[in-house]
């Protein structure tokens, strides 16, 4: 499978990276280039395989549901680009 | 006295806890040979002199108390993937612009529970993203070695380049890394040093900048064996807070180095042996044959059949999860904000001008191949065949082989901004072929540096393992390192 660039235009939209005419081109060379070479997947027989979704078999460790952290408001905004009384402060969504 | 920066943390340890040096006398030998060095390598990206002499007081005072702990005065370079409250921490990425964690790692957490020193935080490829180094944010680092006779400059492999470069110039006694295709293991080849990517789940991966989180795992890079060791036991632990650490006490790794090989079993698999590798590269790997033979192992060749599709199908996993783990860089809760005339303009502006192309491309893959229609025919697929790599590996353990050996990579270092690698992310993307199986099994990894090239290049042999068997790796691997001696880069810098 190759993609074009509107293919590649519409993966950047998705991917939320703003792309020039010229970046949309040199990408779908590249993509291309990646594309092809994990092709030689298909030629491998996986009938009857399982994906795998743990990597080491292990019980997904669980705990109490109940509070164990928080109250750090200003640890989490301390990093943001612009915040206000400890909220993250983003241009308008809703006219 | 001797120049301190010449101790491997074994000896600065023994030397510390003998008091023959104090921790201060260390950590300052060390912050001199970084301030005369790194202009001229470029290995640190952050270096906080402050924070290491108040450490390396407090560890004097310990050691006073007779209170010392494992790592005690032993000064230590951080990757910048690390999480360290109050420092530096943007995996050499821009769109991280001024990032300062309010908490700190727990692989760091353990590092400094056991008294060791933070000298600063180390270059690497943007969001471990590379092979050479080449993508930080903050340039390239130099590799200290160069070829015979030549004064190019060389990369010191990647992701993890400022570790190795910093372990193999002495700016450090020993090094962080993280290792998600081979980004431990390959700039410790390329370096002279020794790297290991243990086992999944055995180092914390809480407080890390995650890449892709199934096949993320934090090691360390060091002098020789003995310091890996070392490093190794301070840094893993299970921890709460990252649910696949395991519950298996960590062993005394320093305790099985010295151990006589008598009955090991050794693979040496076929597929290994890979068109076009150099023939330095195989002379290499049959002297390591010999070495292992000689010290009472015994050889046999296996085959681990799917290898060939370890990387393509790395290169669907891992950018799938990296275009996930990723999306949280937004321009909103940390880093850098370009602003736009609305609010996906804004991330679209702020995305675009914050990733490098490398870390673009890989987005754009996991997004691609994540996206609607494509899904089963790429992820799916690359799961699938994923799960054969392991069952490969599964085997081979299974009929009794205790350690595999194969060379590291499939080259020694090469030039900075090489044009040809330049021009072609899957020629680079190669780099990782003898490496990346390994993430893709979750298994432990060593690279043990076992020669020059007849240009003068350090190359290294790569021991794979069981998991959670990174005892015999690191008993295997001393073999390796007592049979080859150890690979000074001659200084330049």
């Amino acid at each position: 499978m190759s993609v074009d660039i509107s293919t590649v235009k519409r993966v950047a939209r998705l991917a939320r990276i703003a792309v020039s005419e010229d970046d949309a081109t040199r990408m779908t060379g590249e993509l291309n280039a990646i594309l092809g070479f994990v092709e030689q997947l298909n030629e491998v027989d996986v009938a009857g395989v399982e994906p795998m979704t743990s990597v080491t078999p292990m019980a997904m460790k669980k705990r109490r549901d109940v509070v164990n952290d928080g109250g750090k408001a200003a640890d989490i905004v301390a990093n943001a680009p612009v915040t206000e009384e400890n909220f993250f402060v983003v241009p308008k969504v809703v006219e | 006295m001797t120049d301190l920066t010449a101790l491997t943390i074994a000896e600065a340890r023994d030397q510390l806890k003998a008091r023959a040096i104090t921790a201060t006398e260390l950590t300052s030998a060390y912050l001199k040979a970084i301030e005369t060095a790194n202009g001229a390598l470029n290995a640190y990206i952050a270096v906080t002199p402050e924070k290491a002499l108040d450490m390396a007081k407090a560890s004097d005072a310990r050691l006073a108390a007779g209170k010392a702990g494992a790592l005690e005065g032993i000064p230590l370079g951080i990757k910048d993937l690390f999480g360290t409250e109050g420092i530096h921490t943007q995996a050499c990425s821009h769109i991280l612009d001024g990032f300062k964690p309010h908490y700190e790692s727990t692989v760091t957490a353990n590092l400094w529970a056991d008294g060791a020193v933070m000298l600063g935080k180390l270059n690497m490829d943007e969001f471990a993203m590379g092979s050479s180094n080449e993508s930080s944010y903050y340039g390239p680092v130099k590799n200290p070695w160069r070829a015979n006779g030549s004064n190019a400059d060389l990369v010191p492999g990647g992701s993890s380049g400022g570790s190795a470069a910093a372990v193999a110039a002495r700016l450090c006694a020993g090094a962080t890394a993280t290792d998600t295709g081979g980004s431990i293991r390959q700039p410790a080849a390329f370096t002279g040093t020794v790297g290991i990517k243990p086992t999944y789940g055995r180092c914390s991966r809480w407080g890390i900048v995650a890449f892709a989180s199934s096949l993320d795992q934090a090691g360390p890079i060091a002098r020789d064996v003995r310091d890996a060791a070392i490093l190794l036991k301070s840094m893993a632990s299970v921890d709460t807070k990252d649910t696949t650490s395991v519950d298996i006490a960590v062993p005394d790794y320093e305790s099985i180095i010295g151990k006589p090989l008598t009955g090991l079993k050794i693979g040496i698999p076929k597929e290994y042996r890979v068109e076009g590798m150099p023939e330095e590269i195989e002379k290499l790997w049959l002297q390591g044959i010999a070495w292992l033979k000689d010290a009472g192992a015994s050889i046999v060749d296996i085959s681990l059949p799917h290898t060939k599709y370890a990387l393509p199908a790395y290169y669907i996993v891992a950018p799938a999860e990296a275009s996930s783990n990723l999306a949280r860089y937004d321009g909103v809760r940390y880093g850098l904000r370009v602003p736009g005339k609305d609010i996906v303009d804004m991330y679209e502006r702020t995305r675009a001008s914050g990733f490098g192309d490398e870390v673009k491309r890989r987005i754009m893959i996991g997004t691609y191949v994540l996206s609607a229609g494509y899904y089963d025919a790429y992820y799916l697929q690359a799961q699938k065949v994923r799960t054969l790599i392991k069952k490969d590996f599964e085997d081979v353990f299974h009929a009794g082989v205790d350690a595999i050996l194969t060379p590291a990579t499939p080259s020694a270092a090469f030039g900075i901004a090489d044009q040809d690698l330049a021009s072609d992310p899957v020629k680079m993307y190669l780099n990782d072929i003898f490496t990346v199986t390994v993430n893709m099994a979750g298994l432990p990894g060593i690279a043990v540096p076992a020669g020059l090239d007849s240009r003068g290049l350090p190359l290294g042999l790569q021991l794979i393992g069981r998991p959670f068997d990174e005892e015999t790796l690191f008993q295997t691997a001393y073999v390796i390192e007592q049979a080859a001696g150890r690979f000074n880069a001659p200084k330049w810098w």
